[in-house]
This record gives structure tokens, sequence and C-alpha cells, in this order.
């Protein structure tokens, strides 16, 4: 699973590469898109996107977050990988990245063929020249994909598609339902200094969680005047800083790993926190009384792309893979093997659990509109202001350090 | 080759001691001199300069801003110290536990049970890092065997079993050196228990003591591991290059953070040395 924080350089980072920074996001978009880079923020090297496929090169190599190509060698019952191999005839190598960082550095090294970005790698990816534009008129599932996940700031620049949506989640809060009651409803729960779980409180361990209390912030303490969560001058970013500092004092301890907070769950070590919806299934499976929900404050979450290398040796495998990927099936499949919404709007009817798609907000746009994805904060201000300058990632770094003390 | 060639070179190594001996140490001297002093030159180099916020690209000009950081920022100091106590608490205890336990292998113990014992010391280094720190998380979560929560005492404890062998191995090396006469004798002379160990055990297995403890402390020093799965919310040294490397992608900054350890260790070594205990290794 993502074990580790994945935020190098991102989206917005480009758009303000760009001389027309003010043309990037303004202020008033709605959450989830305001990172977005300007529509001509900045212009990628000229790759052309393949025009016919031609004959499968007999394999393909992929770099992924884990548990994205399953090939049943983790469980039997998991597995999309062998019946593409013998759909296609392309032989999969898989290689799983921990962090956005290594995969962008796994892709500079030409070997692999396609990849799973994240918002924080694809628009690094695509201004390096390390991968092309995607023709999707081959790609023939790219037909079902939910609307509101193409032709996004993260997957295409002016219109031109970079990739096909995989899949997107929240970042949620999570409770044990023996110990918190009533169920909270807000993240005041973990950051409110009169909290009586102190002590059994976690968090994410990174500095990207910096935005989560930014989040909180944005409707606690309107007159700070947080517009993007990823985008906070001195101001903002002391106050974000301060909450953090004063949670630590409620905080029993920092995951990182999903295989600790669920276990910290289960023994009752941590009984409110943030997680993801697959550690929360994972949890329940494994008898902890846990519940979680999309406080009424939002979140932030991730939304990821699979990508084409510019010299892909295997192109025509790599597009089979790209379009087996969002096929109703696999995407489901994968979908509930991760935990997160699916990108195909038929995987809704074939996933396991008939209430996938409920639960985790597949078709609810209303859902995403409070969801912040990932993206790196930098110093040119994401929400377009340009009278400041807001503090980078190196900054957030050094903040966490200091928060953690 | 064919034999005359073969024999003409022995007979030119031969007479060519200068030769021979560089020859034999060239490989040595290539690891020492490249990949590790290399290593740590390049580590002391590239602290030295910074990235671009913008870019995060690597900007090779030397600036002193990473060590100006590092020394006015208190945050760091508190980790430092904070480390150095773990690692002195660690090794401090592995060498209570450790030393009566290799007195009794090295002394008490028949020939047979010592080799029995030193493969039960050596046993647990066949199985994950990973494993034990995991197994030491659900030993001490509150609903667990010891039930005593996260923190920096649970990161003593976990990374004083882990590197106990280490420091257990040394010591029993050590006093296996000790001649059993040298024991009888101090009792001959009427010394008691104590007075033996303080007048005769300890002085001479004190160079064994100091190389066990060169083990733990270092490797406790610069762990992030066991901290991150039994520590709670508390960080060390380890964890501050982690996340400058692997989150923020500023490489620099890690690197000035990762020669602190490299000073303390530096500074310990010095120590040692004035004690006169690394002659007798």
């Amino acid at each position: 699973m993502r074990s580790t924080p994945r935020l190098p350089l991102s989206a917005a980072a480009l758009c303000a590469l760009a001389l027309a920074a003010a043309a990037c996001g303004s202020g008033s978009e709605p959450a989830g898109t305001a990172a977005a880079p300007g529509r001509s923020g900045f212009t990628p090297p000229k790759i052309e996107a393949l025009k016919s496929l031609g004959a499968s090169e007999g394999q393909v190599n992929l770099v992924h977050w884990a548990g994205y190509a399953e090939d049943g060698s983790n469980d039997p019952k998991v597995d999309w990988v062998t019946p593409f191999e013998q759909a296609t005839g392309c032989q999969v190598n898989s290689k799983t990245a921990g962090t956005s960082d290594e995969m962008v550095n796994l892709m500079k090294t030409g070997e692999y063929d396609a990849v799973s970005a994240s918002g924080d790698a694809s628009l690094r990816l695509i201004a390096g020249g390390d991968v092309a534009p995607v023709n999707t008129a081959l790609i023939p599932n790219y037909a079902d994909v939910f609307a509101g996940l193409k032709d996004k700031p993260w997957n295409s620049v002016d219109g031109v598609s970079y990739g096909v949506p995989h899949g997107r989640g929240a970042n949620l809060l999570m409770w044990r339902t023996d110990a918190v009651k009533p169920a909270p409803d807000s993240w005041s729960v973990v950051f409110d200094p009169a909290s009586p779980y102190k002590g059994k409180i976690t968090a994410y361990d990174s500095p990207i969680y910096i935005a989560d209390a930014a989040v909180y912030l944005m409707a606690t303490k309107p007159d700070l005047g947080i517009k993007n969560p990823y985008a906070l001058d001195d101001r903002q970013f002391q106050a974000a800083v301060d909450l953090l500092k004063q949670q630590r004092q409620l905080v029993g301890e920092y995951w990182s790993d999903y295989t600790k907070e669920v276990q910290a769950f289960k023994s009752g070590d941590s009984v409110a926190g943030t997680t993801w919806q697959v550690i929360a299934n994972v949890a329940k499976a494994d008898g902890a009384p846990v519940e979680v929900t999309l406080p009424k404050e939002g979140s932030t979450g991730w939304s990821d792309t699979w990508m084409v290398a510019a010299k892909a040796e295997n192109p025509n495998c790599a597009y089979k893979w790209l379009d087996w990927i969002i096929s109703p099936k696999a995407n489901a499949q994968v979908a509930e093997y991760f935990g997160e919404a699916p990108s195909n709007s038929g995987s809704c009817e074939l996933t396991a659990d008939p209430k996938h798609c409920e639960t985790f907000h597949a078709t609810d746009e209303d859902y995403f509109s409070k969801v912040w994805y990932w993206t790196t904060p930098i110093a040119q201000c994401l929400d377009g202001r340009t009278d400041v300058t807001c503090k980078d990632y190196a900054e957030w770094t050094r903040a966490w350090t200091e928060i953690k003390g | 080759m064919t034999r005359a060639l073969r024999r003409r070179l022995a007979a030119f190594l031969h007479r060519h001691a200068g030769v021979r001996l560089s020859l034999l140490l060239s490989a040595p001297m290539l690891w020492l001199g490249v990949a590790y002093l290399g290593a740590l030159a390049a580590l002391f180099l590239s602290a030295l300069w910074s990235t671009d916020t913008f870019t995060g690209d690597l900007v090779k000009e030397v600036t002193w801003a990473n060590f100006q950081e590092l020394l006015t920022a208190e945050v760091y100091r508190t980790i430092t110290l904070r480390s150095v106590g773990v690692a002195a608490a660690v090794t401090l205890i592995d060498l209570v536990i450790a030393f009566p336990m290799a007195f009794a292998m090295a002394k008490l113990a028949s020939p047979r049970a010592q080799r029995w014992l030193v493969i039960a010391v050596l046993t647990p280094l066949w199985a994950s890092y990973l494993v034990k720190a995991y197994a030491w998380r659900v030993l001490l979560s509150s609903d667990g065997v010891l039930g005593w929560g996260y923190g920096l005492t649970a990161t003593v404890i976990t990374l004083s079993y882990l590197w106990l062998p280490y420091m257990i191995l040394p010591i029993y090396a050590g006093l296996e050196r000790l001649p059993n006469s040298l024991l009888e004798a101090a009792g001959d002379l009427g010394a008691r228990g104590w007075r033996t160990f303080r007048t005769v055990v300890w002085p001479l297995a004190f160079p064994a003591v100091i190389a066990g403890s060169i083990f733990t402390f270092s490797l406790s020093l610069g762990d992030y591991i066991t901290v991150k799965i039994v520590g709670g919310r508390s960080q060390l040294i380890g964890n501050v290059v982690y996340d400058n490397i692997g989150a923020a992608g500023n490489l620099p900054f890690a690197a000035a953070v990762a020669t602190v350890p490299v000073v303390i260790m530096l500074v310990y070594l010095a120590a040692v040395r004035r004690t006169g205990a690394l002659e007798n290794l």
C-alpha cells in the first residue's frame, strides 16, 4: 500500500513556471480543481501520441503503486494481470514504487513503458518529457470513464490527454465505535485541545498532513482566508502549524504504513484519526469496531492516472494495459482491492460488493467536490494570489519536523 | 598461462616486495578510499549544496545555509540530544545484560554448552529486523502481553533487544581469551568475586566492551525504523534524514543532518581512543 508520502513537485509548480502565472487557478474555484494549473500554464515538450496500434511486443514494463497490478501472488483470488497476459500475450513486468519521487526517477531511466502517476507526479512527468500524450481513440474503454475525471489539470494539458484516470479516493476520519461517542462528523475530534481522546489520536506522518489542518482551518477560522490548503502564506501556514503543534499533545502516534494503523485501531491504542478507506476495510475485516466518514469540513485525497512513457519500448502492450486497467471488470477489481472509487462507470455493476461504488462515492461529484487532491505546495501561491509568497514543500517538511519536536 | 610464464611472474613478485604489497593492498585500499571515504566526502560535499525551492533541482553552489539551519533551529538540537540519549541508554542496557551472559558463556558453561549458547545468541539475527520490531509492537500494544504502550521507552527496549547479540559476541570473545589461571590466581591471593571482577576481569575485558558499545551505539544512532514502529510520536535523527530525502527530495539538507551522527561517532571514537581501548582490541 501507499506507505510513504508522495509529494514532489506538482501540477501547480509547473503552472507557475510559466510566465502567465496569474492565469493559474483562481481563488473562487471549487475544491478539488483549485490546484489546477492554468490551461496554458506551461508548454510540454512536443511528443507525438501513438497513431495506431501495431503488433503486441510480448511484454510491458510497469511502474505502479502497490496493489495496482496484482497477479495473484499476494492473494490467489486477487488477479487481473494473468487474464490480461492471456488475453493480449503481453507479459507484465511490474515494479512497485513507494513514493511519487521514486516513480518520477524510475520513469526517467527509460526502462518502463507505463506508470500510475498521482497528481503530484503526473505534470512533472509531462513537463520533463518523460511521458507522451495518449491517443484515447486507441483505448476503447476510455469512453466509459466518468466525465468528471476526464480532461483534468493533472492528466491533460491544453485539452491533450496524457493518460487515463485510474481511480480516486479521500483521506477519511476513522474512529472506534466503542470508544468514540457520539459518532464524530467533524475533524474537531482530532484537533480540539479539549478532545476527550487525548493520547489515542493518530495522524498521518507526512508534511502533507499540514494540508489537513489547513482544510480544518478553512472551515473553523474563515478570517484566515485560506482558499486552497496547498497554498498557505506565512500567517495561514503559522496557524496550521500551531494547530498541529497543539494536536501533538493529543496524538498517541503518527502512522505512515497501513499495517501499523490497522493494528493500532485493533488494539485500541488509537481510537480516532485520519485514514484511507482500504485501511478501514482491513481493520473491519480483522474485527475492529471502526467506522469512517468524510467530515463536514471536507478532506484531502488523491486521483491517479496511467501514463505511457515517451520512449516506451513496448507501446502497443502499454496501450493494451491502459485499456485493460480501465476496463469495467479489471477497474472494479483494482478499485475494490485498493479501496478507492473506480474510474469506469461500468465498474460499479461488477464489483464483488454491490455497494462498493456507493461506499466510495464513485458517482458522487458532490462528495469529491469536498476533496482536495494531493498537490505539492510551491512558493508561487496555487490559489492565484500574486501579492504574497506561499510556503513551499521544503518549508512544509521542516515545519513537520518541528511539529513532531 | 604457461608454466614458464607463471614461474617468471612468481620470481618477479618474489624479488619486488613493493609490487607484491601494493597488489595485495589495492583491493582493500580501493574499498576504503573510494567506496567508504569517497562516499563520506560526497555526503559532506552535497551537504554544502541546496535545492531550488521552485523546481526542486539541485543547486551546486557552496552554501553553509544547511549547517546554519541545523545549528540554529532548536528542534534539531533536541532531536540530536534525544538520539544520543537513546543510543546511550541502549548501550548501557545491553552492557548490563550482555556482560553476565557472556561471562557465563565463556567461563561457566561446558565447551558443548558453549557452542549451543553461541548459536542461541546468533539465532535472532536470522529473523528479519522488521519482524522483530513488529513483534515488539504487538507485545507493547495496550492489549498486548506487556501492554506498556509506545514511546521512547518502547524504542529503547526494542533497540536493546535488537542489538543485544552485537554486544554479547565481542564480550564473549574477549572473555574467552582471558586465561582461567588469572581468575584462580586472584582467588588464591584472597580476592573475592567483586574484587576479582574490578581488578582483573573488567580491565581485561574493557576493549571488548568498547567494541560492543561501538556496535550498539552506532546502530542505535542511525536507526529510524524501530522508532517509527514503536516510537509513538517521537522522532530521531534518522527520521529527519529520511523525511528530507523521501518526502521533500531535499538531499542537501538530509546530507547535512546525516553528518551529525558521523561527527558524534568521531567524537565517541576519539574519546575511546584516549582510554587506550582501541590498541587492545
